[in-house]
């Protein structure tokens, strides 16, 4: 018994007793503030679970859609990785331009200008700019790998230099070509443009627990996640190019030497990863917006979900994902509120606590495999 | 006389490289004396001298430890920002955000010193069991976070970040507004400073161990060594490097805010140490004066048509520029410039079929025979 307790044990315990008291403090703890701006290191927005189960419950469900458009963002991220050692640097800004085409194309198709109303769009205005900017991505991303990056496999640093290389270019080019068309005919470079869901989604689903009212979009984006998610396990463990993919993960150059042509395989891998990232960004821009210098929020967001989820298989971006959503909406808003600029300015230090907590553990990820 | 301080039996390489790095440094100390340019000097140079600090923070650890690190540039902003809470007073002129302290300028300095290259065992600690491009991941979300944290909260910095730093200087150091030279001469003794401590330092026991971890961490192990604390050791250290060079900042410019670390300035930093060379300390001051005479040269050139905001060449700003050369260099040389001037020496420049071709490979400082 005695053994069990050594200093050796700190960080394990420490780690454990810090989680433990998140949830204790989230479900019981926390009481509602009666006054605006006043309250000591108990009071968070909403109190605790125990006493408004209703707001609790849409954070969990804010949390889970966000881990959604996390996860379609962030597979692309760690597919790429995980069969090529990868790190896509240009990812966030694949991010970026996608939502920046599939904008385009949506203003063209309906022509209604700067800011559209969910009820001016229907299904196909919204379909078409995806099925656009997907396309468009994947081919943007082939180009990156088959130009830059073919030819230096194996030199990871250089691999992932000359992705920040892109990614640096894109970036400015996006500022200097978008958004194109705005309503007073001028253009300011790379300013916040919204897509707009369909208008069918628009509206609140009641969910018959604890009295939930629940955006149908947000559902809509937690049912994308959901098909993504299933379409890339069937892809991948059930049919022969997924089986390739998982054989090139493990050992690429015994699968080469079977016989297999590995480079057409990263090149389809590196396709559909950057083809993620556009959808990823279709869905996310619509319940959101897009604006240059998202391609580095969505960036560190994909490198999140990979570092804590570990690469090498898409249930490790899927907890990653999971995690990361309810570390973030969860800060904002069950950190104390004792003033008018504390504590919820902090929650971006929990992303780095999460951080710090799963690699003392796990130098990997939580699914990381070897080398 | 100890060979090392004989000309005579220096190779040739050795009496060009030496001979010339003494001619730069005697043109350093007597550059302000001539008066040629006060522009140069006060707006070129200093910023050379500390970007390269900066640089040769992030070389150290990439060349010597093997690691690389994108959160030098966060490390060198919270060295900054630090100081500019300690030591700058508000009231009257001074109304911009921080905790206006108002301590004692040399307490500030020491701590900021101090806090940062904590902050940068801790990150350090967490990190130290990753190697290669997972550190580098690791370190750009540290990057990014830091980057959000200092935005976000608004008692230590927000958005627009703390002004006014530069009139808060130790007593010993006097009125640098007044006297800009105090600062180019300051700046040119921490960057000779910095330059010979790193190099005394790979001649450490502790420095050739770490060399030992960058090129067989498992090996290491096993005979004993603690792997993750000579990394972590490592990573303090070049955060302290990092902090000399984020103070200088702070009294350079005078303001630090998080525009100063975001993934763009990060995304400079490795730009500044690629151009140089990855694999010796030199190329960090090599690398920034090449940055630092782009940006200040190209940025505002009216030879070429239609740089700037939006203009014709492809309608991007310095950034593609910048992008299409980082591009180029790290296609052609990932070893940057200092990489061209090695293979001059051996006669292999750029020539097909005749030497290995060029690849980031760090050489092992063995400590001179003494004699």
């Amino acid at each position: 018994m005695t053994s069990y307790l050594t200093w050796r044990r700190l960080p394990i315990l420490l780690a454990i007793g810090v989680v433990v008291f998140a949830f204790v403090y989230v479900l019981f703890i926390t009481t509602a503030p009666t006054e605006f701006g006043v309250g000591d290191w108990r009071t968070t927005t909403f109190g605790s679970a125990v006493h408004d189960p209703s707001n609790f419950l849409k954070i969990v469900l804010d949390s889970i859609t966000f881990a959604a458009a996390l996860f379609i963002v962030a597979s692309g991220f760690a597919l790429i990785f995980g069969l090529m050692r990868v790190v896509n640097m240009a990812h966030g800004s694949f991010y970026l331009l996608a939502g920046y085409i599939a904008y385009e194309i949506q203003q063209d198709m309906t022509g209604q200008g700067f800011s559209l109303q969910s009820s001016e769009v229907n299904t196909w205005e919204w379909l078409v700019p995806l099925a656009v900017a997907a396309p468009c991505i994947a081919v943007v991303g082939l180009f990156v790998q088959q130009a830059f990056l073919r030819w230096n496999q194996g030199q990871e640093l250089r691999q992932a230099l000359i992705t920040i290389a892109v990614s640096v270019i894109i970036a400015d080019q996006i500022i200097a070509h978008f958004p194109r068309n705005t309503s007073q005919g001028q253009r300011f470079g790379g300013n916040a443009v919204d897509l707009t869901w369909p208008g069918w989604t628009d509206r609140f689903v009641n969910l018959h627990i604890g009295g939930v009212q629940y955006s149908l979009a947000r559902l809509v984006m937690l049912g994308i996640g959901v098909a993504v998610g299933v379409g890339l396990w069937l892809w991948l463990y059930r049919t022969k190019t997924g089986m390739i993919i998982r054989a090139g993960v493990d050992d690429r150059q015994m699968t080469s030497a079977l016989g297999i042509n590995i480079q057409k395989t990263f090149a389809i891998a590196f396709a559909v990863g950057s083809a993620l990232a556009a959808l990823g960004a279709v869905v996310w821009a619509s319940q959101s917006n897009i604006s240059s210098g998202q391609d580095g929020v969505w960036l560190l967001n994909s490198l999140v979900v990979v570092i804590v989820g570990g690469m090498g298989s898409i249930f490790g971006a899927a907890a990653g994902a999971i995690l990361f959503a309810f570390v973030s909406n969860f800060g904002a808003s069950y950190l104390p509120t004792t003033g008018s600029d504390c504590c919820t300015q902090y929650s971006s230090i929990l992303t780095f606590v999460l951080i710090a907590l799963v690699l003392s553990f796990r130098p990997r990820g939580l699914f990381g495999r070897g080398t | 006389m100890s060979p090392a301080w004989n000309p005579a039996a220096w190779t040739r390489r050795q009496q060009i490289e030496r001979g010339l790095v003494a001619a730069v440094l005697v043109l350093m100390i007597v550059f302000p004396a001539t008066g040629i340019s006060a522009y140069w000097s006060h707006q070129i140079l200093i910023r050379t001298f500390l970007f390269g600090v900066a640089a040769a923070s992030l070389i150290f650890l990439f060349a010597y430890g093997g690691m690389v690190s994108l959160a030098q540039t966060a490390l060198f902003g919270i060295a900054g920002v630090i100081l500019g809470n300690l030591a700058t007073k508000g009231g009257p002129g001074g109304t911009s955000k921080g905790l206006h302290l108002g301590w004692d300028p040399t307490v500030a300095l020491v701590l900021a010193i101090v806090l940062t290259t904590v902050i940068g065992l801790i990150f350090g600690a967490v990190a130290a069991r990753s190697a290669g491009i997972y550190f580098l991941m690791i370190t750009l979300t540290y990057s990014v976070i830091a980057t959000y944290t200092l935005g976000q909260v608004t008692k230590i910095s927000g958005f627009s970040g703390i002004g006014g730093i530069n009139r808060y200087t130790p007593g010993w150091i006097g009125n640098i507004l007044d006297h800009p030279n105090r600062l180019y001469y300051i700046a040119l003794g921490v960057a000779v400073f910095v330059y010979a401590l790193i190099r005394y330092i790979v001649r450490t026991p502790f420095g050739l161990t770490l060399q030992g971890v960058r090129d067989e961490p498992i090996r290491m192990s096993s005979l004993g060594y603690n792997v993750p604390l000579h990394r972590t050791l490592a990573f303090g250290f070049a955060a302290f490097i990092a902090s000399l060079a984020g103070v200088l900042y702070a009294w350079w410019s005078g303001q630090v805010a998080p525009g100063n670390v975001d993934l763009p300035e990060t995304i400079n930093l490795l730009v500044m140490a690629v151009i140089g060379g990855l694999v010796r300390i030199e190329g960090a001051w090599l690398g920034a004066f090449a940055f630092i005479l782009m940006d200040n040269y190209i940025t505002s050139s009216t030879h070429i048509p239609g740089l700037g905001f939006g203009g014709t060449l492809f309608g991007g700003s310095f950034n593609t520029i910048v992008g299409v050369i980082f591009l180029v260099i790290v296609l052609v040389s990932p070893d940057g410039l200092l990489g061209i001037w090695g293979r001059l020496f051996e006669g292999r420049y750029l020539i097909r079929g005749r030497g290995a071709p060029p690849t980031i490979e760090p050489t092992i400082e063995a400590p001179e025979a003494s004699q």
